[in-house]
This record gives C-alpha cells, sequence and structure tokens, in this order.
C-alpha cells in the first residue's frame, strides 16, 4: 500500500495529507429486479449458456470416414466442422469473413442501441449473473448477503459461503469441460475424462478455464468491465446523439427528493430517491449520474424503478432507453427516434454485402481444389535423344467424404508423355477429406520443343475423377531452354 | 469502483501538477492491481532461481532445474530417431524392390533420401541434382555405370574412383598426353564421334576418324559409340555431355582424359540411409 505526501507545489488540497494511491474494493451487494428486462436477460443467458453447453453434443452424420459431431475444431487432422460446412486450413478467409460480420453486426447494434453486448451477451455478463443468481440462492438477497458479511465467522454464514463458492467451482469445471469438448469427440473425451485417461491437454485446459472462470466470474465480476475489458472504451465512442442508451430522464425526474403517499407533485421531480437504481446494479454505480464506464447497460435499473413507479402511481420510463438528442430537448421538443441513419444504413448494407460474397464463395466451393508447383531447380531437364522434360509436384485436395481416384492427362502441348512416381497405371487414389501431393514427370521429344513457340509454353492439366467421369483444367507451365536467336 | 458521484480533485487530490489549469486527478487504483504485481516480481524472482536467467562473467546462471534448450533439442532428436527406426529397420532389411512396392516405406524413403540427398549429394550433383561439368545430371536418362535401382545403389556404396576395394573405376587413356595419337588423328576422331550424333563439320575428316575410333576406342565405348556401363563408358551418340559437347572439348578429353570422383558413403552413411538415398535417386525421372 503505497502513500504518497503531497508538496506544496501544485496548489490542490491541503498539501500535509496523505492520499492512498491505491483503494480496496467496495464490495457490491446487487438487488434482484423483476421485469420485462430481466426476463429478457434471463432468455438471453438460457439460449447463450444452453448453445455453449449443449452444442459439442450434438451430431451431424459425415459418413463413415470422419467424425460425426456438428461442431469440431479437429486440431490434429487441421478441420474445422460446423453442421455442413467444412473448412480446411487453407480456407480460413470464411473465419474471416465471420469475424468481419461479428464486427459490423457490434457496430450495427452499439450505434442504434448502445452497449447491448455488454448488458446482455456478453460472456462476463452472462456468468457473472449466473454467479450472482447462485449467490442469492444459497444466500438470500441484498439485505440477506449484507447481514451475513457482518457476522463473517458464524456457523450459518460460513455454510451458505462454501456452498455458494462450491457451486461456483462446478459451474466454471462445466464450463472448462464444455470448451475442451469442441476440440474432441465430445461422447469419447467425456469417457476418458473420467477413467482419468484424457489427454493432459484437455486437463490443463479444464483447469485454466475452471480458474478464469471462477475468479472472473465469481470474484473479479465489474472490475473486469472497469479495469480490464477495452469493450466499454471502445464501444462508448460508437455512441452518437441518436443511439437509444440507458438514461435517467432528468427533465421528468429533477428535482428529486423523498415523497410521501398523498403529497403533491406539483414543482419536483418524479424521482423520490428510493435508490433502488442503485442497489441493483451490478456494477453499483448511480444511473442518475449520466452515461458513465462502468455502466453495462443492463437495463436492471429501467425494471426496479419502473416497479417504484407502478407503485407511486407515476408513469413508468423515468429510466429508459432513449438517446442524447431526446434529453437535450426535453419534455416539450421530443422528436421521433431516427434509428435509420446513414451509418445505420451503412452498416446494414455492409453486413448484406459481406453475408452475400460469403454465401456465394461456400456454394461455388469446390469439392476438388489442385495446386501444380512447378519444380524450381531444375526448371528442365534434357534427355538424351535431345528432349525435354519438366517435374511437377501435384497436390489433389479430396474435399469429399468418400475415397477417390483421379486420372492425370496434358492437354494444349503437343507430344508430351506423362510419367507419375509412384502410380503405376496413372491413377492417384486420395482418401477422403484429406490431400494427396504425386510427382509428376511431364516429357517432349526433340521434335516437339524445337516447334514451341517460346521458351515458355502454358499449358493445361487435366484431372479426370475415374468415378464420375468429371473433369476439371489447371493451368501449368512447360518451361524449355532458351530459343536460338532469343533476348541476349 | 462503485461510486455515487464523479470523484471531485478534492475527493482524491491531485498528483500535485498543473499545467494550463488541467490538474491530473489521483483516482485510486485498485489494490488487487498492486497484489498482482507484487506476485509477478515475486514469479520473477522464482523464475530466476529455477531456470537460466544472469550471465556471469564466463558463463551463466544454470538454474535448480538443470533445464537447457540444448538438452531438450537432443532429447527431441533422440526421440524422433526413436520413432523413425520403426521405418528405418525395414528398409535396412529389405532390398529395393520390396521397398518400392510397399507405398508406406517407399514414401518415407523419398522423404529420407531426399534430406540426405541435400547433406551428402548436393555439393557435387547441385542442389536439384541438375549436375554441372563434370558431375552428372542425376534426372536424366543417361548413366555411366546403370539406372537401375541395384546399379545406383551400388554407384553410392562404393563410389567412383574412391578408395574401396569395390569402386567402380573407368580408365580411359589419355590418348594425347601419352603420346598414342597425335593431334590431327585426335581431332579427326572427334570429328567422328560428333558424327555420332550428327553434329560434324567435316565429313572428311569424321570419316577418318572412323577407322581410328574403331581401333582404339569401341574397344570401351562399343562399334556403334554407345557405351558400355560395365566399363562406365559413356555413351556417345546421344545428346547429352558430361564435360561438353563442343569440339574443342571433346579433343581436350581425347587428348588428356577424365578421371571423375566420387566418395565411397559406405563408410560414412549407414545402409538404411544408402537404401533410401537410392530409392529417392531413382525416382529423380531418370531412372530405369
Amino acid at each position: 500500500m503505497a502513500n504518497v505526501e503531497l508538496g506544496s507545489s501544485g496548489g490542490a488540497s491541503s498539501p500535509q495529507e496523505e492520499t492512498q494511491l491505491y483503494a480496496g474494493r467496495t464490495k457490491i451487494y446487487p438487488k434482484e429486479a423483476h421485469g420485462r428486462f430481466r426476463t429478457t436477460k434471463w432468455i438471453v443467458m438460457a439460449v447463450t449458456l444452453g448453445i455453449y453447453y449443449v452444442l459439442p453434443w450434438v451430431r451431424w452424420d459425415r459418413g463413415p470416414y470422419l467424425p460425426d459431431q456438428a461442431v469440431l475444431l479437429d486440431l490434429p487432422a487441421r478441420r474445422f466442422y460446423f453442421f455442413f460446412l467444412e473448412i480446411w486450413p487453407q480456407e480460413f478467409y470464411y473465419v474471416t469473413g465471420l469475424l468481419v460480420l461479428a464486427a459490423l453486426a457490434l457496430f450495427l447494434i452499439t450505434s442504434v442501441a448502445g452497449r447491448v453486448w455488454c448488458g446482455y451477451t456478453c460472456p462476463q455478463t452472462v456468468w457473472t449473473d449466473l454467479m450472482i443468481a447462485v449467490e442469492r440462492f444459497w444466500q438470500g438477497d441484498r439485505n440477506s448477503r449484507l447481514r451475513l458479511d457482518k457476522h463473517p465467522r458464524s456457523f450459518e454464514t460460513i455454510w451458505r459461503k462454501s456452498a455458494t463458492h462450491l457451486t461456483w467451482l462446478l459451474i466454471a469445471v462445466a464450463t472448462g469441460g464444455a470448451w475442451v469438448f469442441y476440440f474432441a469427440d465430445a461422447p469419447t473425451l467425456a469417457k476418458q475424462l473420467i477413467t482419468f485417461s484424457a489427454p493432459a491437454a484437455a486437463y490443463l485446459f479444464i483447469g485454466l478455464f475452471t480458474l478464469s472462470t471462477y475468479v472472473l466470474g465469481g470474484i473479479a465480476r465489474e472490475q473486469v468491465c472497469i479495469y480490464m475489458c477495452p469493450w466499454p472504451r471502445i464501444q462508448g465512442a460508437m455512441f452518437d446523439r441518436d443511439s437509444l442508451l440507458i438514461s435517467y430522464r432528468a427533465w421528468r425526474g429533477e428535482p428529486h427528493g423523498p415523497h410521501k403517499a398523498g403529497q403533491s407533485w406539483e414543482g419536483r421531480g418524479d424521482c423520490v430517491d428510493c435508490h433502488q437504481c442503485i442497489a441493483v446494479c451490478p456494477a453499483g454505480i448511480d444511473i442518475r449520474d449520466g452515461a458513465q464506464l462502468e455502466c453495462i447497460q443492463c437495463a436492471l435499473c429501467i425494471d426496479a424503478c419502473d416497479e417504484v413507479m407502478d407503485k407511486v402511481g407515476r408513469p413508468r420510463g423515468l429510466i429508459a432507453y432513449d438517446t442524447i438528442r431526446n434529453l437535450d430537448a426535453g419534455a416539450e421538443n421530443a422528436e421521433p427516434l431516427r434509428i435509420l441513419r446513414p451509418r445505420v444504413l451503412l452498416y446494414a448494407g455492409l453486413i448484406v454485402l459481406v453475408s452475400i460474397i460469403m454465401v456465394v464463395a461456400l456454394i461455388m466451393r469446390p469439392v476438388l481444389d489442385v495446386n501444380v508447383l512447378h519444380d524450381r531447380n531444375p526448371l528442365y531437364v534434357k534427355l538424351s535423344d535431345g528432349g525435354i522434360r519438366n517435374g511437377y509436384e501435384v497436390k489433389l485436395l479430396n474435399k469429399q467424404y468418400v475415397p477417390r481416384a483421379f486420372k492425370l492427362g496434358v492437354t494444349g502441348l503437343p507430344g508430351a508423355t506423362i510419367q507419375l512416381i509412384g502410380h503405376e497405371g496413372g491413377v492417384v487414389p486420395v482418401p477422403p477429406d484429406q490431400l494427396q501431393a504425386v510427382k509428376l514427370y511431364i516429357a517432349l521429344d526433340k521434335e516437339s520443343v524445337e516447334a514451341l513457340p517460346a521458351q515458355a509454353t502454358p499449358f493445361q492439366l487435366l484431372v479426370t475423377d475415374i468415378a464420375t467421369g468429371a473433369s476439371t483444367e489447371h493451368d501449368a507451365t512447360f518451361q524449355g531452354p532458351p530459343k536460338p536467336g532469343a533476348g541476349r | 469502483m462503485a461510486n455515487k458521484e464523479p470523484n471531485s480533485s478534492e475527493e482524491v487530490g491531485t498528483t500535485g501538477h498543473e499545467w494550463d489549469g488541467i490538474e491530473e486527478w489521483n483516482n485510486p487504483l485498485p489494490k488487487w492491481w498492486l497484489y498482482i504485481f507484487y506476485a509477478t516480481v515475486i514469479w520473477a524472482i522464482g523464475y530466476w532461481l529455477v531456470y537460466p536467467a544472469w550471465p556471469t562473467a564466463s558463463s551463466y546462471t544454470k538454474g535448480l532445474f538443470g533445464y537447457s534448450q540444448r538438452n531438450q533439442v537432443t532429447k527431441d532428436v533422440a526421440a524422433s530417431q526413436t520413432e523413425k527406426a520403426v521405418f528405418r529397420d525395414k528398409i535396412a532389411a529389405s532390398d529395393m524392390e520390396t521397398i518400392k512396392a510397399d507405398s508406406e516405406l517407399f514414401n518415407f524413403a523419398l522423404a529420407g533420401g531426399q534430406a540426405a540427398f541435400g547433406d551428402n549429394c548436393a555439393p557435387c550433383h547441385g542442389r536439384g541434382a541438375q549436375g554441372g561439368f563434370g558431375y552428372p545430371n542425376l534426372r536424366d536418362d543417361a548413366w555411366l555405370w546403370g539406372g537401375s535401382l541395384d546399379a545406383i545403389h551400388q554407384t553410392i556404396q562404393h563410389g567412383i574412383r574412391a578408395e574401396d576395394p569395390k569402386t567402380r573405376a573407368s580408365m580411359m587413356p589419355a590418348f594425347g598426353k601419352l603420346g598414342m595419337l597425335s593431334r590431327e588423328q585426335i581431332s579427326d576422331t572427334a570429328e567422328y564421334v560428333l558424327s555420332l550424333s550428327g553434329n560434324e563439320d567435316d565429313a572428311a575428316a569424321a570419316a577418318r576418324g572412323k577407322e581410328i575410333f574403331a581401333t582404339n576406342c569401341a574397344a570401351c565405348h562399343g562399334p556403334d559409340g554407345s557405351g558400355n556401363q560395365a566399363l562406365g563408358a559413356p555413351n556417345l551418340s546421344d545428346e547429352l555431355w558430361l564435360y561438353g559437347g563442343d569440339k574443342a572439348t571433346i579433343v581436350e578429353t581425347i587428348t588428356n582424359s577424365r578421371a571423375g570422383m566420387m566418395p565411397a558413403w559406405e563408410e560414412r552413411l549407414d545402409p538404411a540411409t544408402i537404401k533410401e538415398l537410392a530409392i529417392y535417386v531413382h525416382s529423380l525421372g531418370g531412372g530405369q
């Protein structure tokens, strides 16, 4: 704990005082809120957590040769499976497209409705919300928890807190478990974990995620949002005057003060200083101070205030999603909301465009990819009869789920003869969903070489699927010796 | 930090400086931040004790675990050798045709041969095995001593003119240096040799050279100049030349003879590697 003595320079507060550079954390005891936004958050939590925990167990049949898990990141085989989609490392740009879409969607939703990500869908928010719910289950609501903390060594406090932390640990282990199930076949790995025969990496990552979920969701909570996460800072820069933010309508609520039943509402605001907005806030802030970094816009204060407004017989919406423009205008000059602004339309347009590009790319994904790599050293070999031979490495990527065999041929190069190394008969089998490399030599006799118009001759490599007879053509070049009289 | 209103400079104080009326408020940092920092310091000290860390005057602190990256590499190499031994033992025990027929062994041998070629053969035969002046191009279909798997294997094992009882050695006399043929005779013979591949300039000289060839050269190079792989005598009637196919170079070859050398790799490489090299060279396009 470092203290600093202020000198008399600078003209700040009393020069002889010591100032704390570091402050302990003030614990927050959020009270339970009731209302439509709380219900919405429960639904979003159920859906997001449900997807996270259940998805690895969904099955998808891909035939006898490939894994049957719907969502699988097969790192050893370097394949990413997502239901009917399958991505090789060479196609990683699909993930790029997804990330671009995610970013654009974030910009769109934030410019329209503020920190929706932070308040409803961020994993930190969802798990913290869950941990608080567990805490409330074992230790009671706000007042009960405050009371328990006043007697830290009583039997009741100890057993309630132990139960809370144990439940948190169980949730954390399940979270780590769900993570590793995305990277291996879930039923197989589950059996291995129980019998302690799983690979060390699985236990390591479950341990890591258990630790991080327990610490970040159970203990750190709002400290993550306030001190660790870059998104509050970034999102704060994405609002404009027409973004819907959770706001306290000061024009309606001020001047605030206590109100007794039966008193008039003339000459005063609707805010009765009940402090319920502060009580339910998981970040412990006062929304009446305005939009602030700590406010994750989870909308629980809206529910709390609406409940109180109902009780005192005033209209709802003292705290509500509203725009800075309307807040400044006050009651008299409230305008209709401007949702479809140019930037909103721009984001939406870009999302549509990127989506179309990705869908088209996916639909046109070929089931056979061929790479033709010309030998560089040497470029060509002169043969004993004066002919010229070029070497190539041909890589056949079979993206179907069944084994296929291919025949290689040449068009556009008169007089060419082909030699395949290791595949007598000229037929190359490729296992399902695998890459097969094959060495190919193409030779021309002396007359054919002399008949070529230039030193480098483009031609087409023909790859024919034996089973279907379908052919594809791929560009390649034949290199010969320099033509007499050409160049230098 | 939970707060009810923004901290004011009276509450938190300033750091004591003020620039153009702008003060730097001292909003306190969370204590856990500080403790985590202390923890990293302690971790660092522990790391220094346990792992190699600090240079000393002539060495460095070795650490309590005795960990060394060099040792780690040695261990990793040994582990990979153990894994490879499964295939290499099979290769060492099988003959060439068996290896070629088994696609798994064949591909392993190709890869091993390619690696060994770069370390051992590339300095003379070139990185792409394309050869050079006096070093045969291993990719073409002209072989001095035979291009079958067994012939290539034997050449690699015993070398050319190496210190090995079974080494291969061709014996071309230096016709000019030893005075066996005169300058004009050598010139005529060279014209005849050029005519074997249709490249002669002087038909009359070539006709004269034909007789000289029959007496002096046909014994090794064959009556039609097509070579003799048992003796290492090149085929003189094809389009490929180890030292050059122009008149002056052929004259030089006849005058001074040629004696290329290749190490006997048997004493430097183990049997499995030599087999892998033979498989690799055979697959470069000219194997027969």
